[in-house]
């Protein structure tokens, strides 16, 4: 339990883990309590996790399941599958469908996620631009991490993905339900990324460092 | 007496074969659960608490353990126990539950791999042997817990993750030369010949049973007993070094390096009336 110290100014915001009950908090998993003082202050509980919950607004990987009808059934690691609608999609109308086949990759936000309905997914921002998100290309490699270190990957000036981009040009998409995509010029070199960020969860700052430099030796 | 229980299975985390690993937490939480004692007399039925007397197990007659195997490019290639990503890509998927007296429990095929008759009786082998080395596993756990518990030593749960100690990624790393790898691809795709043409025919073997296609032949036919029991033994292995990372801490894994030779089948304790025993048929031999 939190005890108030110094009367906060304006509103306190709490975060993931914490929960209100009456006139205090609760936590509700397991973690690092974290504090941030700018503008009301922030407490929220920091916790590692690998099990995705569906959170509007998030941008998620999918696999397209299925096709039924108008619609696209996605897989993002959730309780149940997405929905996705075809004209969801930059520039698509009823004449001119997007060209996704189940087993697709799609980078997408969520635009309805909560317990009591199935949750939704589109490849369009608020304007109707798709400013990154859609189909992603081919080849590539998809696999799964968990939820902390996407939050790690996805924090501004990350220096794990600094020190990577030293070592070859590559393309990276994170999606915050634990799934990454990489795509590197030789399957060899996708491998060797795919390898180091697995370990990242584990390693130190300065094994990384050692792992990083004895790959750019060779 | 009739007694519900309820089992209830949490994954906290998985890397793969769900069902392998959930069966056998499944049938050791049962074999582990003590009961309250009953008694009844007449009409009188009496349920002691703990305290009173102590609670007994309940009667396991047998322990099933579910093994997975999957295959790729169809049947050519078989792998026990797959992990996340090759179930992923697997052609198909056979779960076999057998228990250490060699009767089969469960059997299960999905996927779009049409199986032949001897490679589900290879799979059974290999389960057998699998079997064996996972229910000595559980004997030994259990035995350590009841030493532990009488001992006053500690036991449960929290005693039984190691402490500090990371166990993801845990594999004993092999030194690869890479400096030349690509040298030597290209040197080997060179020389090798191109496949040869496959002709699509079916090759029926058995009522019910039919082959379409075959790329390489399977060499599961040729594999003496000898040879396959080393194989077997080489997975167990690997196995092993997967339960240290998972499962309760036991102390002898030495003892199941001395994989034992071919067991004749006891059929003495088991509970069947009726045993059928799966014998391989004569199959024509396919020739190259």
């Amino acid at each position: 339990r939190l005890s108030a110290g110094t009367a906060p100014q304006g509103r306190l915001l709490c975060g993931p883990g914490l929960r209100r009950s009456g006139a205090g908090l609760l936590v509700t998993k397991c973690g690092l309590l974290r504090h941030r003082p700018g503008g009301g202050g922030a407490y929220w509980v920091d916790s590692q996790q690998k099990r995705y919950v569906p959170v509007k607004g998030d941008h998620v990987i999918g696999i397209v399941t299925a096709k039924a009808g108008d619609v696209f059934r996605l897989d993002v690691g959730g309780s149940e599958p997405a929905s996705l609608s075809y004209l969801a999609f930059e520039g698509a109308t009823k004449r001119n469908r997007p060209n996704v086949q189940v087993g697709d990759l799609i980078y997408g936000q969520f635009v309805v996620a909560n317990k009591d309905m199935e949750p939704e997914v589109v490849c369009i921002d608020s304007s109707g631009k798709s400013s990154g998100m859609g189909i992603i290309g081919q080849d590539g490699f998809l696999f799964k991490v968990s939820l902390g270190l996407i939050r790690k990957l996805l924090a501004p000036k990350c220096e794990i993905i600094q020190e990577l981009s030293q070592l070859y040009p590559f393309e990276l998409v994170l999606g915050m339900n634990g799934r990454i995509w990489v795509k590197a010029k030789t399957v060899q070199q996708t491998l060797i990324i795919v390898n180091i960020l697995e370990a990242c969860e584990y390693m130190t700052a300065e094994q990384r460092k050692q792992a990083l430099a004895k790959l750019s030796g060779n | 007496q009739v007694w519900q229980i309820r089992l209830d299975m949490h994954l906290l985390n998985h890397d793969g074969n769900i069902t392998d690993a959930a069966s056998i937490a499944g049938i050791v939480a049962l074999c582990h659960f003590r009961r309250p004692d009953v008694s009844v007399q007449g009409e009188e039925v009496t349920v002691y608490t703990p305290e009173e007397r102590d609670p007994v197990p309940l009667s396991i007659h047998h322990m099933p353990i579910c093994v997975s195997f999957a295959f790729f490019h169809q049947g050519t290639y078989l792998l026990v126990d797959p992990t996340e990503r090759e179930e992923r890509v697997m052609d198909g998927l056979l779960v076999i539950a057998m228990n250490k007296h060699h009767e089969i429990c469960t059997i299960q095929s999905s996927g779009v791999v049409m199986l032949l008759q001897d490679q589900i009786l290879r799979c059974s082998k290999i389960t057998a042997v699998k079997v064996a080395e996972i229910t000595e596993l559980i004997q030994k756990a259990l035995e350590n817990d009841q030493k532990a518990r009488k001992e006053g030593g500690k036991f449960g749960f929290a005693e039984s993750i190691p402490n500090q100690r990371i166990t993801a990624f845990r594999m004993e790393s092999a030194a690869v030369d890479t400096n030349d790898v690509e040298e030597q691809a290209g040197e080997i795709i060179a020389k090798a010949e191109p496949p040869s043409e496959v002709f699509a025919s079916p090759v029926l073997h058995t009522p019910g049973t039919a082959q379409i296609g075959e790329g390489i032949e399977s060499s599961w036919g040729d594999l003496e007993e000898s040879e396959k029991e080393e194989a077997a033994e080489e997975e167990g292995e690997s196995e092993v070094a997967a339960f240290e990372c998972e499962k309760v801490q036991t102390e002898d894994t030495s003892t199941l390096r001395e994989t034992k030779s071919d067991v004749p089948i006891v059929l003495s304790d088991s509970e069947e009336e009726e045993v059928v025993i799966l014998e391989p048929q004569e199959l024509p031999r396919k020739t190259r």
